[in-house]
C-alpha cells in the first residue's frame, strides 16, 4: 500500500512538475535571461485562466483553443508592459528597487482587478478530457493533469527550438549574455528584449489555460505561484530551459510527496522553503550559471 | 538638532497629541481609525529603514507583522502578559527572523533578497495556517480585558500604545539617519561595492538594518489581536500590509523619516475613509495604482516634488 | 631593504570555462611604484578585484603586510591598508563630495587600531584631501554636478582617505587631457613619497613609463613580463601583445 501511494505521489509529482514548467518558462525568459524581476508573471497566468474561462463559459471554446486565441493579445500586453518598464526604469539605470516595486504593484493591481471583476469564487472550465482518468497498473493519472503536462512539454520544446534555430531566438540568447556585444553588431538590445519579454507574457496565456484545466482558479492563487516559479527559475539556473524543467519536476515531486504524506496545506511551504534554501546555499542553481 | 533632543521633542509631541485627543474627541471611531493609521506609520517607517536608507526592498512585511501578532496570541493563551511585554517579545522574535533571513539571502543581489522576503511571508503563513494552537485556518478569538491599565477604556489604551510605538519608530529612524550607521547605510544604498571598498562592513550593516526593520514590524503586530479580537491567517497576512508599507514611503519619500510619516497619514487616511464609502477591494486597487504611478512618475515621493534638488543632507556623527 | 608588502602566489580565477587569471606570481615591496599594463581583457581588472576582495579567487594565496588575505571580505582588506579606486568612478550619489570622503574616514581610518578621530580631525583631513586633488571649491557639490575629471579625482581622494599602505589606481587617467594627466601623476608621485606603495594600472604609456620603477605586463591572464620599464617594453612578447604579429 505504501509503495502504491508513493509511486502515485511521484508520478503525479512529475506530471505536476511538467505543468509548473509551463508556468515558469515565461519567467525563465524575463527573469532568467533578461534579468527583469517580473513578479507579476503569476498574476498574468491567472489573467489567462480567467480569459480562457470566459471564452469557455460564454461560447464553449475549449481552453487550449482559447489560449491560442488570446496569446496574441498577451504578446501585445507584454510589449506595452515592457515599454513602460523600459522607459521608466531601464533607461535610467534604476532597474533594481523600483523595477521590482513596479511589478509588485502590477501584480497587486491585476489580482484586485480580477477580484473586482469576478469576485472570489473559484472558477473552472469544461472540456471532454477533464473528468477522465487514465489507469496504468496501480497508477492513476487524471487526464486533467496529464493534458497540461503534455502541452507544457510541447510548448517548451517549441520555445527551445525557437531559441536555438531562429534569428530572433538566438538574438535573445545573445542579449541575455552580452548586450554590449549585440550593440556592436548593430542589433538594438532593447528591441530584442521587447520581443523576448512579450514572448514571456504570451506564454502566460497558455499557462493560464493549463492551470484552469488542472484546478479551479480564483484571483489570489497567483500568490502561491510566485514562490514556485521563482524557485524553479533560480534552482534551474536562471534561463536554462533544461535546468528549469528539471527543477520544476523536482519541485512537483517534493510538493506531491508532501501533500500525500503531510497534507496539501503544507504545499506552499515546500516551494517557498526550497526557494529560500536555494538562495541560501546554491544560488547558481542545480546545473549552475553565474 | 541632536538626536537626543529629537527624541525628547517626539516624546512631548506624543504626550500632547494624546492629551488633546482625549480632551477633544468624543467619538471612539477616531481612536479605532487612528490606530490603523498609526500602525501604518510604524510599518512604513520600519520598511523605509531597509528600503529607503539601505536600498533593499522587503515584500514580506506581512510575515514580520504577523510574527508579532501570532506571538502575542500564543502568549495570551499561555498566560496573558500585558501588552508592552507582547510588544517586546514580538519585536525580538521578528528581529531574529529578519536576522536569520538576512544571513541566508543578503549576500546575494537585492532582487534575490526581495524574493526571499516574499518567500518568508508565505512560509510563515503556511506554518500559522497549519498550527491549531493559534487557530489554524479557522482563526482565533481574543477577548479584550475588561479594563485597560491607566485609562479604563481599552480602545483608548490601544491607541496610546500605537501612538507611543509610532513616536518610537520615528525617533529610531531619525537617530539612525543621523548616525554613523545611517551614513554607512547610505553608502551601501548608493553603491555597495564602493562602500565595501571604502571600509564599510556592508553585510553587517545590512543585517542590522534588516533586524531593526523586522523588529519594528513585529512590534506593530503585537497589539493586533486585541484590536481585531478575531485573527485569522487571511487577514493577518493580508497583502495590503505589504503593498501599503511599500507604497507609503514611496509616495511620501524614502530619504528621511518624514516621508513614511507623510505617506502613512496620506494613504492611511484615504483608505480609512474609503473603506467606509467604497469597497475594500476598490480601495486596494487605488493603492496599487498609486504605487505604480509613484514609482514611475515621482521617484522621490511627495518630498521629492516639494524640494527636488535637495536630497538628504547628512551629518555623520 | 624594504619589506615585501604584497605577496601573490599562484593566483587563479576563472568564470565558467573562461580563465581570467592563470597562476599569477607577484611581489610588491613597500614604497615601490609599480605599473601594470596589458591589453583589454588581459585580466588586470580581475586581478584588482581579487586583490581587493571584490571577487573571490579560485586558487592561490595573497599575503598583505604579513597577513593572509584569503577569505577576508573587501572592507577588512581596506582596513588593513589595501585600497583601490574604481576604473569607472562609483561615487555615493546622494552624498556631497566631502561626505563621500567621510565614509572611508569613518569606516576605515577610524578603525585603525588605536586611532581616535574627532569630528574636527575628520573635517581637517577632508580639507587636506580636497586640497591635494584640487576639489576644495566643490566640497558641497553632489557627484552629478562634477565633470569627468573631477569625479576621477574624487574617486582617487576617496581611496586616499582610507589612509592606505598600498593604493591600486585602476585606469584613473583614461580620457584625460595632457595637463590633467600630469596633475594626477604628480599627485600619485607625491603620495608615493609620503610612504604609500602604488600600483598604477594604465594604458597611457608615457604616464606608466614616467611613473613606474617596475613594470608588470599581463596578457590573457598570464604574467608575461616583470622588470625594469625600459626592458619590459622591449620584450618581444609585450610588443606582440600590443601590436599583434
Amino acid at each position: 500500500m505504501f509503495a502504491d501511494l508513493l509511486l502515485n505521489a511521484i508520478v503525479s509529482g512529475v506530471v505536476l512538475g511538467g505543468f509548473y514548467a509551463a508556468v515558469s518558462v515565461g519567467l525563465a525568459i524575463s527573469f532568467g535571461m533578461l534579468d527583469i524581476g517580473n513578479l507579476a508573471h503569476p498574476a498574468f497566468v491567472i489573467l489567462g485562466s480567467f480569459c480562457v474561462f470566459v471564452l469557455n463559459q460564454r461560447w464553449g471554446i475549449d481552453p487550449l483553443i482559447g489560449a491560442i486565441l488570446i496569446t496574441p493579445f498577451f504578446f501585445v500586453l507584454g510589449a506595452g508592459l515592457y515599454g513602460v518598464y523600459h522607459y521608466s526604469f531601464e533607461r535610467r539605470g534604476e532597474e533594481g528597487l523600483r523595477g521590482l516595486a513596479f511589478f509588485f504593484g502590477i501584480l497587486f493591481i491585476t489580482e484586485v482587478a480580477l477580484i473586482l471583476g469576478f469576485g472570489v469564487d473559484y472558477r473552472f472550465v469544461q472540456a471532454f478530457y477533464i473528468d477522465a482518468t487514465l489507469h496504468i497498473g496501480f497508477i492513476d493519472l487524471a487526464w486533467r493533469t496529464l493534458v497540461p503536462c503534455i502541452v507544457a512539454f510541447v510548448m517548451i520544446g517549441v520555445l527551445q527550438v525557437f531559441m536555438a534555430k531562429t534569428y530572433i531566438g538566438r538574438a535573445i540568447l545573445a542579449v541575455s549574455q552580452d548586450s554590449l556585444a549585440l550593440r556592436l553588431m548593430s542589433i538594438n538590445p532593447s528591441r530584442v528584449k521587447l520581443i523576448a519579454f512579450s514572448l514571456s507574457l504570451a506564454t502566460a496565456a497558455m499557462a493560464g489555460a493549463l492551470l484552469i484545466i488542472i484546478q479551479p482558479v480564483e484571483p489570489s492563487i497567483g500568490r502561491d505561484y510566485i514562490g514556485r516559479v521563482f524557485a524553479i527559475v533560480v534552482l534551474g539556473g536562471m534561463g536554462s530551459f533544461p535546468g528549469m524543467l528539471l527543477a520544476a519536476i523536482l519541485l512537483g515531486v517534493a510538493e506531491s510527496l508532501t501533500a500525500t504524506f503531510y497534507g496539501p496545506s503544507w504545499a506552499p511551504a515546500v516551494s517557498f522553503g526550497i526557494l529560500l534554501l536555494t538562495l541560501a546555499f546554491r544560488p547558481a542553481g542545480i546545473l549552475g550559471r553565474v | 538638532m541632536k538626536n537626543s533632543t529629537f527624541c525628547l521633542v517626539t516624546a512631548i509631541v506624543v504626550i500632547v497629541f494624546f492629551g488633546a485627543a482625549m480632551l477633544a474627541v468624543t467619538n471612539d471611531y477616531f481612536f479605532f481609525a487612528g490606530y490603523v493609521v498609526l500602525q501604518y506609520i510604524v510599518l512604513a517607517t520600519a520598511w523605509n529603514i531597509l528600503g529607503g536608507y539601505t536600498g533593499y526592498i522587503n515584500f514580506g512585511t506581512a510575515g514580520f507583522f504577523a510574527i508579532g501578532a501570532y506571538a502575542a496570541v500564543v502568549l495570551h493563551k499561555l498566560w496573558g502578559p500585558p501588552i508592552p511585554v507582547l510588544i517586546l517579545v514580538g519585536g525580538v522574535l521578528s528581529g531574529l527572523v529578519g536576522l536569520g533571513m538576512g544571513m541566508l539571502t543578503l549576500r546575494l543581489r537585492g532582487v534575490f533578497f526581495a524574493i526571499g522576503t516574499l518567500a518568508l511571508a508565505i512560509v510563515v503563513q503556511t506554518f500559522v495556517t497549519n498550527w491549531d494552537f493559534v487557530g489554524g485556518s479557522r482563526g482565533v478569538y481574543i477577548i479584550r480585558p475588561a479594563t485597560a491599565p491607566l485609562l479604563g477604556n481599552y480602545i483608548h489604551y490601544l491607541f496610546l500604545v500605537m501612538l507611543v510605538l509610532a513616536g518610537f519608530s520615528i525617533a529610531l529612524a531619525r537617530c539612525i539617519e543621523h548616525s554613523t550607521l545611517g551614513f554607512g547605510l547610505a553608502a551601501v544604498r548608493d553603491d555597495e561595492l564602493a562602500a565595501e571598498a571604502a571600509g564599510v562592513p556592508t553585510l553587517k550593516l545590512k543585517l542590522i538594518s534588516t533586524a531593526l526593520s523586522g523588529a519594528l514590524m513585529g512590534m506593530a503586530g503585537a497589539p493586533l489581536p486585541y484590536y481585531v479580537t478575531y485573527l485569522d491567517p487571511t487577514s493577518g497576512f493580508n497583502l495590503a500590509y505589504a503593498v501599503n508599507s511599500i507604497a507609503m514611503p514611496l509616495i511620501g519619500g524614502m530619504t528621511s523619516w518624514v516621508g513614511p510619516l507623510l505617506g502613512a497619514i496620506f494613504l492611511g487616511t484615504i483608505q480609512q475613509t474609503a473603506t467606509v464609502t467604497i469597497s475594500s477591494s476598490l480601495n486596494l486597487l487605488i493603492v496599487g495604482v498609486l504605487l505604480v504611478l509613484a514609482v514611475v512618475i515621482a521617484p522621490d515621493g511627495i518630498i521629492g516634488l516639494w524640494r527636488p534638488r535637495r536630497r538628504r543632507a547628512q551629518e555623520p556623527l | 631593504m624594504s619589506e615585501t608588502l604584497l605577496q601573490v602566489r599562484g593566483l587563479a580565477k576563472h568564470f565558467g570555462g573562461f580563465v581570467a587569471l592563470d597562476d599569477i606570481e607577484l611581489d610588491i615591496k613597500e614604497g615601490e611604484r609599480v605599473g601594470l599594463i596589458g591589453p583589454n581583457g588581459s585580466g588586470k581588472s580581475t586581478l584588482v578585484n581579487c586583490l581587493s576582495g571584490a571577487l573571490k579567487h579560485d586558487s592561490g594565496s595573497v599575503r598583505f603586510d604579513g597577513m593572509p588575505l584569503d577569505g577576508l571580505p573587501a572592507y577588512q582588506r581596506t582596513r588593513l591598508g589595501l585600497a583601490r579606486s574604481f576604473q569607472l568612478p562609483k561615487p555615493f550619489r546622494s552624498l556631497t563630495v566631502v561626505q563621500n570622503l567621510h565614509v572611508p574616514l569613518l569606516f576605515t581610518a577610524k578603525h585603525r587600531a588605536g586611532a581616535h578621530l574627532t569630528s574636527a580631525q575628520i573635517d581637517a583631513r577632508c580639507e587636506e584631501l580636497l586640497h591635494v586633488v584640487a576639489l576644495e571649491g566643490k566640497a558641497q557639490a553632489r557627484p552629478r554636478d562634477l565633470t569627468q575629471i573631477e569625479m576621477r579625482k574624487l574617486e582617487l581622494a576617496r581611496a586616499m582617505a582610507a589612509a592606505p599602505k598600498l593604493l591600486i589606481a585602476d585606469e584613473v587617467m583614461a580620457g584625460l587631457s595632457h595637463s590633467e594627466i600630469d596633475d594626477i601623476l604628480a599627485l600619485l608621485v607625491k603620495l608615493n613619497q609620503s610612504g604609500v606603495t602604488v600600483i598604477l594600472i594604465e594604458h597611457i604609456m608615457r604616464a606608466v613609463m614616467s611613473f613606474s620603477q617596475r613594470l608588470v605586463c599581463l596578457v590573457a591572464g598570464k604574467k608575461i613580463a616583470d622588470g625594469k620599464p625600459q626592458e619590459v617594453v622591449l620584450n618581444p612578447d609585450v610588443e606582440r601583445a600590443y601590436l599583434g604579429e
